[in-house]
């Protein structure tokens, strides 16, 4: 844990010029011309759009590089070195520490509550860092956020506070559109409502706790997104795994991409039809599967499926990368099957109006037959949407299992959704909402270049705002989030099993929050460390060095 | 040159001898090196020394065994003839593909709307104004609310709305992240010690919606090849852990110990009988059932627990805030310490009137769900204010114990006015316990229905009328079809709350009673 002396990220710290950086990113308006890197990239930033050529091609920016020969094998001897130590220690401690080991075996005739390599993996591995996952803090996650400081003397088995706070810039948080705020025409809104309609709802949507506020916001999300109708679920998680169900049962499949997020897994898997994959955003490998699909039928039975849902997200924010989306609307109209988007990520985020990623590749949302999204990030407020044709919002209004069984989503909820809603699309607020899109825009090419730029492993599309940096090491999970706390940055760090075990990964989230002033002194403090820890490994060419 | 040589000798010309030589020193080179492998293994050097002698003896008996082994290993490993397969697994020809695929015809998306299902929708109540023990809907007038569950009227208070806008003040709206990556703010932390005091556990961890609150906490701790008995009346977001957890589910009768113990002493003969190893074995209830208005038995539940060695997970969204003398649940109901049940869980979002769910117990359980509940690692943590509307209403719930006494005087009086009001012969069922605030009203008659559908019809006029007559109730709203174990039977569920005087629950047993009578004379 980072014990050491913090250098506290200053707000007002003086801007450092971006020539501080090692490469300044190539063209002097980098804003608007990001170098043409690599194959597929093209020039041209998302607030130029309209050009939907140029849109399709952006869609094959998804650079995944592989990993070097000599990181994958350090990487594996360092699980290999962490798993053996593990176990030694746990040979020794069943023998010595009896009491430490008691809740893992059966007890009294009750087996153990967690098993096997879960909780292996949580004592040896998980616990030894648990310092740079789950940081309480207080007060705004905005551009910059307050941490509670903890201490430990026991090796993160328990924390105490200090009772002080540090105050870091905010690489961490899903604020990409800057949101989250206690002040300003949003949270004057909030307040309002709050004095008008109270807190709480204590029903369902179904029952007794649609509010006239509901409907509002349902229509003005329906309008956003250029969809006839939609609803609003008091939970983004819940908005997936209680709406999946409503439209596919046995006898139907679903067609997954296999880095989905856990909440589309969830209602699949609760919704009883056949569950595939198909290769991380990759429509050849969709054809192929649905092509074998329709051909085979229902396993056994071969019975024709009754029908096919693909779900999509717009926008992976583990992998920072942009579904590929007109190749699926594509496959989708030529194979007779229907699409599920889940634009948890991108909407608010992405396209030229923040309109998600049809905004983004130009496609009209009327070819997507679910658009589901949440509202927990661009908009700063929680709870997720579904938008569609009339006909099938009915349906799910009828069918959803949060619209009957949970509470409806809260008015100053749903009071922040409608505000920050009419800002962004310049219904309210002139031109803010095109600003803070512009900004965010802008804030992700400058950031993920400058990382490119350094040679650091980087995932994902250039317009994405989530940037994954590639970590490999175990060790250098907590090393990097360690010495980005002293640098007064907060990042989050990712490892296995939320990735897969050798591409451990640090990932950022920008913000139209952020200044490029605060992006430059983070890519360069990243560097320095990128430096301590040979991070640098990517073998792809870089910029020539300007003098 | 032993026998066999001379035997082969007359068959073999001269190149083929030559052959047959280079092979010779292939397999010499090949011994010598496999020998000094051979030799770490222990066992092997009797193998060694076998092949070493019979090759000094008969090098080109050595080549023929070798040989004889191949062949024997090509003959195990390669395919065996399996009739019956064959025809089966030829696989499709791109034409034939491409004409399944043409001739595929999908169903849509979604099928159109019965009539029952549009009335469903186009009678979904509309509030305009706040909610609380009375509301406005949108046609102006005011109802006397007996559809929300605001059981001890704790949503909505003064202080708590100020609160929640202090908390604005400092936190903004959403967190913008999982609990795991920079969400857990301070008030969550004070929210689950808050809870965890009130309920007399070590902690708490609170999930954003209280609906999929059980749907985490259940598959967090049951796996597959575990086992869960569950009573046969629990309710739906029950029934979803249940299903996603993978585990062995058994049910038993609603309620019925002695069928528990049954089926409890059923699994324990099997694992005996089959041998099987030891797993993981829950019995899962509702404090109070949300489709019945019951009370779950829980000295007996923890005595069988305690004897098969089960654990026992409690549901307890209505009964938190509801039942005992603290409105802490069914253990505060029955007297008993709530450390003697292993996993509860909860709402926040009914008596306790703000949104979301938690789950208490031991340190161990809460921490296991840190990294395992799905919808709590998964998902951004609850917004500031609602945590802090919250921690209000656990204040409000400590501060009003006489709340829980007009409660249930309210849920007596409701019960035993609807029963004066509606006189004999019965036309409906009053179902639950007397101190439920949950009212199911469920018809008697079935037979005079011509199913689900007309019966859900015939409530629903019920219903409008009662709306019409200044009171606002609901059916109990149910997604039909999904709910997979004995799907309730249709019902008007009336929902008590302290915030109402007697003569507005006497006003509302009246007009409630006058409507059930109206429709259903008019059915006959
Ligand atoms: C793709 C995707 N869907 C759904 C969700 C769940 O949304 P929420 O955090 O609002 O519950 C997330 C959140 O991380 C997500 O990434």
């Amino acid at each position: 844990m980072g014990k050491g002396k913090r250098a506290h990220f200053d707000s007002s710290r003086p801007p450092i010029s971006s020539a501080d950086i090692m490469h300044k990113p190539a063209g002097d308006d980098h804003h608007h011309t990001p170098p043409a890197l690599y194959r597929g990239t093209t020039t041209t930033t998302a607030h130029d759009g309209g050009d939907p050529n140029a849109a399709l091609e952006k869609s094959t920016d998804h650079l995944i590089e592989d990993t070097p020969i000599g990181v994958l094998i350090t990487t594996y001897m360092s699980y290999f070195f962490l798993i053996i130590f593990g176990h030694i220690r746990d040979f020794f401690g069943m023998r010595f520490k009896k009491d430490e080991y008691r809740h893992l075996q059966a007890q009294n005739g009750y087996a153990s509550l967690s098993s096997g390599f879960d909780t292996f993996y949580h004592r040896r591995l998980y616990m030894r860092i648990r310092d740079v996952f789950n940081r309480p803090i207080t007060k705004v996650p905005g551009r910059t956020v307050h941490l509670l400081d903890r201490e430990t003397n026991d090796f993160n088995k328990t924390y105490t506070f200090t009772g002080t706070t540090t105050e870091v810039l905010n690489l961490a948080s899903y604020n990409y559109l800057g949101f989250a705020q206690s002040e300003g025409p949003c949270a004057d809104a909030v307040e309002a409502s709050v004095r008008k309609w109270g807190v709480g709802t204590c029903s369902s949507r179904m029952e007794a706790g649609t509010f006239e506020l509901h409907l509002e916001t349902e229509a003005l999300v329906a309008r956003f997104i250029g969809t006839e109708d939609s609803m609003i679920v008091s939970m983004g998680f819940a908005t997936n795994s209680t709406t999946i169900p409503a439209l596919v049962q046995k006898g139907c499949l679903i067609l997954s991409d296999e880095l989905n997020h856990s909440s589309l897994i969830y209602g699949a898997r609760i919704s009883g039809a056949t569950i595939k994959t198909f290769k991380h955003n990759d429509s050849k490998d969709l054809e192929a599967v649905l092509r074998k699909s329709i051909a085979h039928g229902q396993p056994r039975t071969h019975r024709p499926w009754k029908k096919i849902l693909i779900i999509v997200e717009g926008l992976y924010s583990m992998e920072g990368s942009i579904c590929a989306l007109p190749e699926i609307v594509a496959l989708k109209k030529k194979y007779k099957t229907y699409l599920y988007l889940d634009e948890a990520h991108s909407i608010g985020a992405m396209g030229p109006n923040g309109r998600g990623i049809c905004d983004y590749f130009g496609v009209d949302p009327a070819d997507v037959d679910i658009m589901m999204g949440t509202f927990t990030k661009s908009f700063g407020a929680s709870g997720g949407y579904i938008a569609g044709r009339k006909d099938i919002i009915d349906v799910i209004r009828l069918h959803n299992y949060s619209s009957v069984y949970s509470e409806a989503i809260t008015p100053p909820v749903l009071q922040q959704i409608h505000t920050s809603l009419r800002i962004i699309s310049g219904e309210e607020g002139g031109d803010e909402g095109h600003t803070r899109i512009a900004q965010l825009a802008r804030n992700a090419r400058f950031f993920s270049q400058g990382l490119r730029n350094l040679g650091f492993i980087v995932y994902g599309d250039m317009d994405s705002p989530v940037v994954p940096l590639l970590l490999f090491h175990p060790a250098k999970i907590p090393a990097f989030s360690r010495e980005m706390l002293k640098r007064g940055i907060a990042v989050v760090v990712v490892g296995y099993p939320a990735t897969p075990i050798i591409t451990s990964r640090v990932r950022f989230c920008l913000s139209a929050a952020h200044t490029i002033e605060d992006l430059t002194y983070a890519l360069q403090a990243i560097s320095d460390i990128g430096d301590e820890m040979v991070l640098k490994v990517s073998s792809r060419p870089r910029p020539a060095i300007e003098a | 040159m032993s026998k066999l040589g001379t035997y082969a000798g007359p068959f073999v010309n001269e190149a083929a001898r030559d052959f047959a030589d280079s092979l010779v020193t292939a397999v010499n080179t090949t011994a010598s090196v496999a020998s000094h492998i051979y030799a770490k293994i222990p066992g092997s050097r009797i193998f060694a020394r076998y092949v070493h002698a019979s090759y000094q003896n008969d090098p080109y008996r050595s080549l023929l065994e070798a040989c004889l082994v191949l062949f024997m290993i090509w003959y195990f490993v390669g395919k065996k003839h399996q009739p019956g397969k064959q025809n089966i697994e030829t696989p499709l020809t791109e034409k034939e593909v491409q004409e399944l695929i043409d001739e595929w015809d999908p169903e849509p998306l979604v099928a159109p709307l019965s009539e029952a299902q549009r009335m469903e929708l186009d009678k979904t109540p509309v509030i305009s104004g706040p909610s609380g023990s009375k509301v406005k809907l949108l046609d102006g007038k005011e109802r006397l609310n007996f559809a929300s569950y605001n059981f001890v009227g704790a949503m909505n208070q003064e202080s708590t709305k100020e609160s929640a806008i202090s908390a604005l003040r400092k936190y903004g709206v959403g967190t913008c992240g999982p609990c795991g990556f920079y969400g857990t703010l301070d008030v969550h932390m004070e929210l689950e010690r808050d809870l965890a005091r009130f309920m007399g556990v070590e902690g708490a961890i609170v999930y954003s919606q209280g609906f999929s609150t059980i749907g985490s906490v259940i598959p967090a701790f049951a796996k597959r090849g575990d086992i869960i008995v569950a009573d046969a009346g629990v309710s739906f977001a029950v029934q979803i852990g249940l299903r996603i957890s993978r585990s062995i589910v058994k049910y038993y009768k609603h309620n019925d110990m002695q069928d528990l113990e049954r089926v409890l002493q059923q699994l324990a003969k099997e694992r005996k009988l089959k041998k099987k190893p030891l797993t993981r074995q829950f019995i899962v209830v509702e404090g109070l059932y949300a489709d019945h208005g019951d009370i779950c038995p829980l000295p007996e539940l923890i005595e069988l627990k305690n004897k098969y060695k089960y654990r026992l997970i409690l549901e307890e969204s209505f009964s938190i805030g509801v039942l005992g003398d603290r409105g802490a649940g069914v253990c505060d109901h029955y007297g008993i310490p709530a450390t003697e049940v292993e996993i509860i869980s909860a709402s926040i979002s009914n008596a306790i009137g703000s949104a979301g769910g938690f789950c208490c117990g031991s340190k161990e359980i809460v921490e296991h769900q840190r990294l395992g509940g799905q919808s709590y690692v998964f998902s951004a943590s609850m917004p500031a204010m609602l945590a802090v509307s919250g921690i209000e209403g656990v204040k409000y719930l400590e501060a009003h114990p006489e709340a829980f006494t007009t409660l249930r005087q309210n849920a007596a009086v409701m019960r035993s006015a609807l029963k004066k009001s509606l006189g004999q012969p019965q036309i409906v069922d009053i179902g639950g316990d007397v101190e439920s605030p949950v009212i199911h009203l469920r018809l008697i008659h079935t037979s005079h229905f011509e199913n689900r559908a007309d019966q859900d019809r015939t409530l629903q006029e019920v219903v409008d009328e009662i709306i019409r007559n200044g009171v606002l109730v609901t059916r109990a709203k149910h997604v039909t079809d999904h709910e997979v174990i004995n799907e309730p039977q249709p019902s008007i569920r009336i929902a008590v709350s302290a915030a109402h005087t007697k003569k507005e629950v006497e006003k509302a047993a009246t007009v409630v009673a006058a409507a059930l009578k109206k429709v259903l004379k008019a059915r006959r």
